[in-house]
């Protein structure tokens, strides 16, 4: 075993190299965490690690994780530091091949043939099938031209099954085979961000063509700073208050706990009321900015010793 | 023990773990540990979990796992224990600041000078129980709240957490003492002995019937994304087997508009059929974890079903469904609000199957209809009594399918007091041991 590894770790160390002659994005992981928080992305040090490891290695990230922490942030954020053009697909139920990967243009088709009449049948075909009737989609988008991109693959839980073996063509070898025109491979790899929120589990193939990262709700010290950033107005004391009472209604065995979003919104509701310290009647009042059903409502002013609500 | 073998054995215990590493995934994390470097612990932590894990499931395990294999430090550490007063004052410290890394360094000293004991080579070792026994944390609440009123102030709206805060930090050395004390006595015995045997499992593999009570409180907390995944699940099923058969009325209405010639076929739309589900769970001692796992899971599905009908049994039976209802049912305390407010025992307090099955045929014969799916939920130990199989064949007739989770080991089957095989042969009985199964078995056997 050790040796096999050993033998793989060799070859595999070659094209590392090669790999490392294409432009890096990142230094180190602390080039990742600053460079990422000049773009107003705070990131937690494991989000920081596994960023510069996804570049480094140029494989694929699957990021997992509750709603509004900040999964399709972190895409956006990278292209911006990259200086690189995000190209988006956003999964839902029914996508397929023609959204995803690319189509043929028909109606441009049509014309092209009824346009040149005279011609032989085997010009016209040679013709009507080359890549200016070729329409684009995000994947072959992503995987065309020389421009640095980011490809955001939005919520991929979304998507039906085959559509993940779609992906698993252009995530292992960063190319698309198009029937017609032959294999188009990546002369530039884009840097590939798939979201999920676990609503299906998704396929091991694909899961393994990628580096996973959970990005969990941040840690106290962490989200005081993400708050300050967002809400530069807030009062530090008040900021240090609110991510306080969010980590305890973490806690709780709520519904649908406060993500990074609804913190945030909270502040800046706090912000507008003018309220400059947490009260019980502000927090009664509040509590619907970060809980969204009535009994979550009911039990956690049970449970801060809010009086009636 | 060079960086690849150390990789290499780390994996190992990883997959004896149940954790699916295939090579790729190992060269993955050489070129990781080679572009990090070894010199910070935690972005290795990172890097190594990015490549081999592909879920969060798994990361319980992978934890202590990865402190037996890179450990914070080797061998006692260089300070030594102070005195058991020191000890708390520094922890108290300690914890009012929230200063992990102090934390860590605390726990590691406490474990080197109060957890061992014994004195012969082959049986001593390092005892976590005995460390906290000894430095007992969780007396230091009322000092450590206090430091920290004092150095900040009464607080206003926020003092009402603070305790709880404390609590967590609380629990949090307790965690780090128990790490230290598995990493001094796999130092001792061996890694990879002590990586298989003293981490615990993945909470979906974990046995319903040998889950301690803080172990059940974790998997109820899974309920509800699992309960999400199955209903994502069945919807997909639904969908396909919505796909297919042509509507022929239809198809032929339609051509009258080119000419008679069918164009466009037109499938047939299938009524939402709204299945029936009907629970009989045994919530009797050892089996009870099971049955109340499966009645929330049950519930947080409640939306993809007609009607669910939950009835509980000990020796007699009762319908519980009330009881179960969305946002009434606070999962901590549902096991003992059954049995408080349901009658589920006669004379005697243990399970009889043969009698509350009669009773289920005799008295709720009318939950059964040809839409309805029966599902059983127990290890079919009767005590001895009679099974009653005529009542579970009448079930059987009257209901559209019946299907039997036996939470015991398919080997244990039919041993003892055990009618497994007598029921088995009547209805469709499966194993049903842990959450993985339970997931599967749910998202296969539902009704759509």
């Amino acid at each position: 075993m050790t040796d096999l590894v050993n033998k793989r770790l060799d070859s595999w160390q070659t094209r590392v190299r090669a790999a490392l002659e294409a432009p890096l994005l990142f230094t180190s992981v602390d080039d990742v965490s600053a460079r990422l928080a000049e773009t107003g992305y705070l990131a937690s040090p494991s989000v920081a690690t596994t960023v510069f490891l996804a570049d480094r290695l140029g494989k694929p990230l699957l990021v997992e994780g509750p709603a509004g922490v900040g999964k399709t942030e972190l895409a956006k954020a990278v292209a911006e530091v990259a200086r690189a053009r995000l190209v988006r697909l956003q999964c839902y139920e029914g996508v397929d091949e023609s959204r995803a990967l690319y189509e043929w243009n028909h109606a441009k088709q049509l014309l092209r043939i009824s346009a040149g009449r005279d011609e032989t049948w085997d010009e016209a075909r040679t013709d009507i099938f080359s890549e200016e009737f070729l329409l684009s989609r995000p994947l072959l988008t992503a995987i065309r031209g020389d421009e640095p991109k980011v490809l955001l693959i939005d919520e991929t839980d979304k998507a039906d099954v085959e559509v993940e073996g779609l992906l698993l063509e252009v995530l292992s070898d960063f190319q698309v085979t198009v029937p017609e025109l032959g294999t188009i491979t990546a002369s530039r790899r884009p840097f590939v961000v798939l979201t999920s929120n676990a609503s299906r589990e998704l396929s091991e193939a694909l899961r393994r063509r990628c580096l996973f990262l959970h990005i969990g709700f941040p840690e106290e010290e962490l989200e005081r700073r993400i708050v300050r950033l967002k809400v530069p107005g807030l009062d530090e004391a008040l900021a240090k208050s609110v991510v306080r009472v969010v980590g305890a209604l973490r806690t709780m065995d709520l519904r649908k706990v406060p993500s990074v979003a609804e913190t945030i919104d909270w502040a800046r509701t706090l912000l507008a009321l003018g309220a400059d310290h947490l009260d019980e009647t502000v927090v009664r009042d509040t509590l619907g900015v970060l809980l969204k059903h009535q009994d979550d409502i009911l039990k956690a002013g049970a449970k801060l010793d809010l009086d009636a609500v | 023990m060079s960086t690849a073998e150390r990789l290499t054995s780390f994996v190992g215990a990883l997959r004896a773990h149940g954790v699916r590493i295939g090579t790729g995934e190992t060269v993955d994390a050489a070129q990781a540990v080679e572009a990090l470097g070894l010199a910070d612990r935690e972005r290795l932590r990172e890097g190594l979990a990015a490549t081999l894990l592909h879920g969060t499931a798994q990361r319980p395990v992978f934890d202590p796992v990865f402190d037996l294999y890179f450990p914070r430090g080797v061998g006692a550490p260089e300070e030594t224990s102070p005195g058991r007063e020191d000890m708390r004052e520094r922890l108290t410290e300690a914890l009012a600041a929230n200063d992990e890394a102090l934390m860590a360094r605390l726990a590691a000293q406490a474990v080197d000078g109060f957890g061992g004991y014994g004195n012969s080579p082959a049986s001593d070792g390092w005892s976590s129980y005995q460390t906290l026994e000894w430095l007992r944390p969780q007396t230091l609440m009322a000092r450590v709240r206090d430091d920290v009123r004092e150095q900040q102030g009464a607080s206003g709206f926020t003092d009402r957490l603070l305790e709880d805060e404390i609590r967590r930090r609380i629990e949090a050395f307790r965690a780090l003492v128990a790490a230290e004390a598995r990493r001094r006595v796999a130092e001792r015995r061996g890694r990879d002995e002590i990586a298989r045997r003293a981490v615990a499992p993945t909470t979906d593999r974990v046995d319903f019937l040998f889950a301690g009570k803080d172990r059940l409180a974790e998997l109820r907390r899974t309920v509800q994304p699992l309960a999400r995944k199955l209903a994502t699940r069945l919807a997909a099923r639904r969908r396909r087997a919505a796909r297919g058969s042509i509507d022929l009325r239809r198809t032929l209405r339609g051509s009258l508009s080119t000419g008679g010639v069918p164009m466009k076929p037109v499938l047939r739309r299938r009524r939402p059929a709204r299945p029936e589900l009907v629970l009989l769970c045994d919530v009797s001692g050892s089996v009870s974890g099971f049955s109340d796992f499966t009645m929330l899971l049950v519930q947080a599905l409640h939306d993809q079903f007609g009607k669910v009908r939950v009835f509980a049994f000990v020796n007699r039976l009762d319908e519980v469904t009330r009881l179960l209802e969305h946002g009434a049912a606070d999962p901590e305390g549902l096991g003992a609000r059954i049995r408080a407010e349901a009658t589920l025992t006669g004379w005697h307090g243990s399970s009889d199957y043969g009698v509350a099955l009669g009773e289920f045929a005799s008295l709720y014969g009318d939950a059964l209809s040809p839409r309805t799916t029966v599902f059983v939920l127990g290890d079919a130990r009767t005590n001895m009594s009679d099974p009653n199989l005529p009542a579970v064949r009448e079930i059987t007739e009257r209901a559209r399918r019946v299907y039997w989770l036996n939470p015991e080991a398919r080997p244990q089957w039919g041993t003892g007091d055990s009618a497994a095989y007598e029921y088995a042969e009547l209805v469709e009985m499966h194993e049903c041991r842990n959450v993985r199964q339970l997931s599967a078995l749910v998202g296969r056997l539902l009704p759509i």
